[in-house]
């Protein structure tokens, strides 16, 4: 029952927040950018708002952090007070300080995993649409033979035989998830490719690199935008899930999926400390999937429009 | 029914070519290995005489196609070969997890798939009412939660409490019910996991057949919309139902890994996660072949009723 009356009151707090937000929104952003901002349903502008916080958070986290990140501060599982805001971790550490370096590290290591596996696999996707031939055939038969082992499994596989390290976790959550986008950037670079001023740009001699950066790309970017948002949210929940498993980011490093791991025998008594990393880590992917979901409806819509 | 025949035939074969596939990466990924699996085992303390009998041991000493076909007819055979970790037979680790995971994976599919069409349905029959608003937002908070969090809100509402036990502690002599008990929470995490997104897909299906003349037809005739909805618009929107259903089953084999862990479940997803930590790789091999095998019989078997169901795709060619 008390869960329910905390999510009735988040909610009722979350509504006024996000329309001050968008209000803020269209009053700081240049005349164009304010107007999209003006339709902007509420959920977006709340999800735009919590993206912006924990961007701040993990830019500013030494400054924000009472305590440093891996100091043992006090005795195990501390209570809240008024030192220790949130408590301390099963070793001592300030739970508040871990919370906000694991925004660092958390969403840092999960966006440079997106990045990279989003470079690896719109690079080969949109090359493969626009070369065809025996390269799209040997690329695109080698990703659905990767793709029929589940994401999830085939990671840990990869992970027994690379072992546990950050970048092997960033190498490895990146090769598997540069096959699903090599899947969406060949689909829609084929249907760039056929377009005539491909053809122009392939008559003037234009070499593959030009072709991509400058004729392909900047006409596949928004639903290749889009799916970097969902991406980002699948990558996120799988390192949050490896590292909760004991896989993923290693300790004494801040994560908030080894956090929730640490210190679960905290909810069995009663104490909702363990819940916040989980906390953290949900209202993020929420709050990316609200703005996909605007965008995705503003693409469908405009299309509706012209058509 | 020739035709039939020919199809389910055909996606037999394309299943096996599948699974070979696959089959083959599993057992290829070692030899992606700098060096190889015995060096990468011994790591430090590697002589080089302790390195020849463990490739020795290991059958390193052998060409990799050779291995693998021993391998893969052990596989078959039920013989998965022998724990690096524990030296036991990994066949007699896997026998009581293999039923436990598929005991788990099916109570929550019981679960999951009749309150994801019923809700979809009915979302769909009151489209953008609130209780449609409510579901949807509801629904896409729910596909963003990592499993974990899920988990240990219910561990916090219905554990706590001691109405349901927060750990799984199974017996073999357990009766059903019992059984059915124990493993309530795991199986609602599981099922609030699937349920969103399954629903999300029956409401789409539906509604994307509401606007095709047919269904104006029928609404012009004076039909209540629940007819509508179950007689004439659902069996055209199976095709895409069965597809999502089968890949959330598909996703359950995924999802049960970290539900396994959360609830101290033993099934075969905790043993590949421990097998991944001990970096026991003949076991997390054979956990992955099964895991992804069940992922290409249920996209094989989606694929085949979708198909059953729609004439037109099989008389297309």
């Amino acid at each position: 029952m008390a869960v329910v009356i905390f999510l009735a009151c988040a909610v009722l707090v979350s509504i006024p927040v996000s329309w001050g937000a968008r209000r803020v929104m269209v009053a700081i952003l240049p005349r164009n950018m304010a107007r999209v901002a003006r339709d902007m349903p509420l959920t977006a502008a709340f999800g735009v708002l919590v993206i912006a916080v924990y961007v701040f958070v993990a830019l500013f986290a030494p400054l924000l952090a009472p305590f440093p990140e891996r100091a043992v501060v006090g005795s195990q599982f501390q209570p809240w007070d008024s030192t220790h805001w949130l408590g301390t971790d099963r070793l001592g550490r300030d739970m508040l300080s871990r919370l906000i370096y694991g925004a660092r590290n958390t969403v840092g290591i999960a966006f440079a995993t997106t990045a990279l596996a989003f470079l690896v696999g719109s690079v080969l996707g949109i090359w493969a649409a626009l070369r065809g031939g025996w390269l799209d055939q040997v690329l695109s038969r080698f990703v659905d033979a990767l793709m029929a082992i589940p994401a999830l499994i085939f990671s840990l596989l990869l992970l027994t035989i690379f072992g546990t390290s950050v970048l092997t976790l960033i190498l490895v959550i990146a090769a598997v998830d540069a096959t699903r986008v090599y899947r969406i950037a060949r689909s829609v670079a084929q249907g760039v490719v056929v377009m005539d001023y491909i053809e122009a740009a392939r008559l003037r001699g234009e070499g593959t690199v030009y072709l991509i950066g400058r004729e392909i790309l900047p006409n596949a970017l928004a639903p290749l935008v889009a799916e970097f948002g969902l991406r980002f949210c699948f990558v996120f929940l799988t390192i949050s899930s490896l590292s909760f498993l004991g896989l993923g980011i290693q300790p004494p490093t801040a994560d908030w999926g080894s956090m929730v791991r640490d210190n679960a025998t905290l909810i069995t008594f009663g104490n909702v400390t363990p819940l916040l990393p989980a906390g953290a880590i949900a209202l993020l992917t929420v709050a990316v999937n609200f703005v996909v979901d605007w965008q995705l409806y503003r693409a469908s819509g405009l299309k509706e429009q012209a058509g | 029914m020739h035709a039939v025949l020919v199809m389910i035939l055909q996606r037999l074969g394309l299943g096996v070519v599948t699974l070979f596939v696959v089959s083959v990466g599993i057992f290829g990924a070692t030899e992606l290995l700098p060096g190889d699996l015995a060096s990468t085992l011994l790591g430090q303390s590697a002589t080089p005489e302790t390195l020849a009998a463990l490739r020795t041991q290991l059958g390193l000493d052998q060409p990799a196609p050779l291995r693998y076909w021993a391998w893969a007819t052990g596989v078959v055979q039920g013989d998965f070969g022998v724990s690096l970790a524990t030296r036991r037979p990994i066949a007699d680790m896997l026998a009581m997890r293999l039923g436990n995971t598929v005991f788990l994976a099916l109570y929550a599919a019981a679960l999951a798939v009749p309150l994801a069409l019923i809700l979809g349905i009915l979302t769909a029959l009151w489209r953008n009412s609130l209780f449609d608003r409510v579901a949807n937002a509801g629904a896409l908070s729910a596909i963003s939660f990592p499993e974990f969090f899920v988990a240990y809100i219910l561990i916090f509402i219905l554990a706590q409490s001691g109405v349901f036990p927060s750990m799984v502690r199974l017996s073999p002599n357990m009766g059903l019910g019992d059984k059915l008990y124990v493993t309530f929470l795991p199986a609602l995490t599981l099922t609030l996991v699937v349920t969103a997104h399954m629903m999300r897909m029956t409401r789409a299906a539906i509604i994307n057949l509401m606007a095709s003349p047919y269904i104006e037809m029928a609404r012009l005739k004076g039909l209540s919309p629940l007819r509508i909805v179950l007689r004439h618009a659902l069996p055209n929107a199976l095709a895409p139902i069965i597809k999502v259903v089968a890949l959330n089953l598909a996703y359950l084999i995924t999802g049960v890994v970290v539900v396994e862990v959360v609830f101290v479940y033993p099934g075969l997803g905790q043993l590949m996660v421990d097998s991944v930590a001990k970096r026991d790789i003949a076991v997390v091999q054979a956990i992955a072949l099964i895991f992804a095998s069940a992922y290409v019989l249920l996209n094989l078997s989606a694929d085949v009723l979708s198909t059953l169901t729609n004439p037109r795709m099989m008389r297309r060619k």
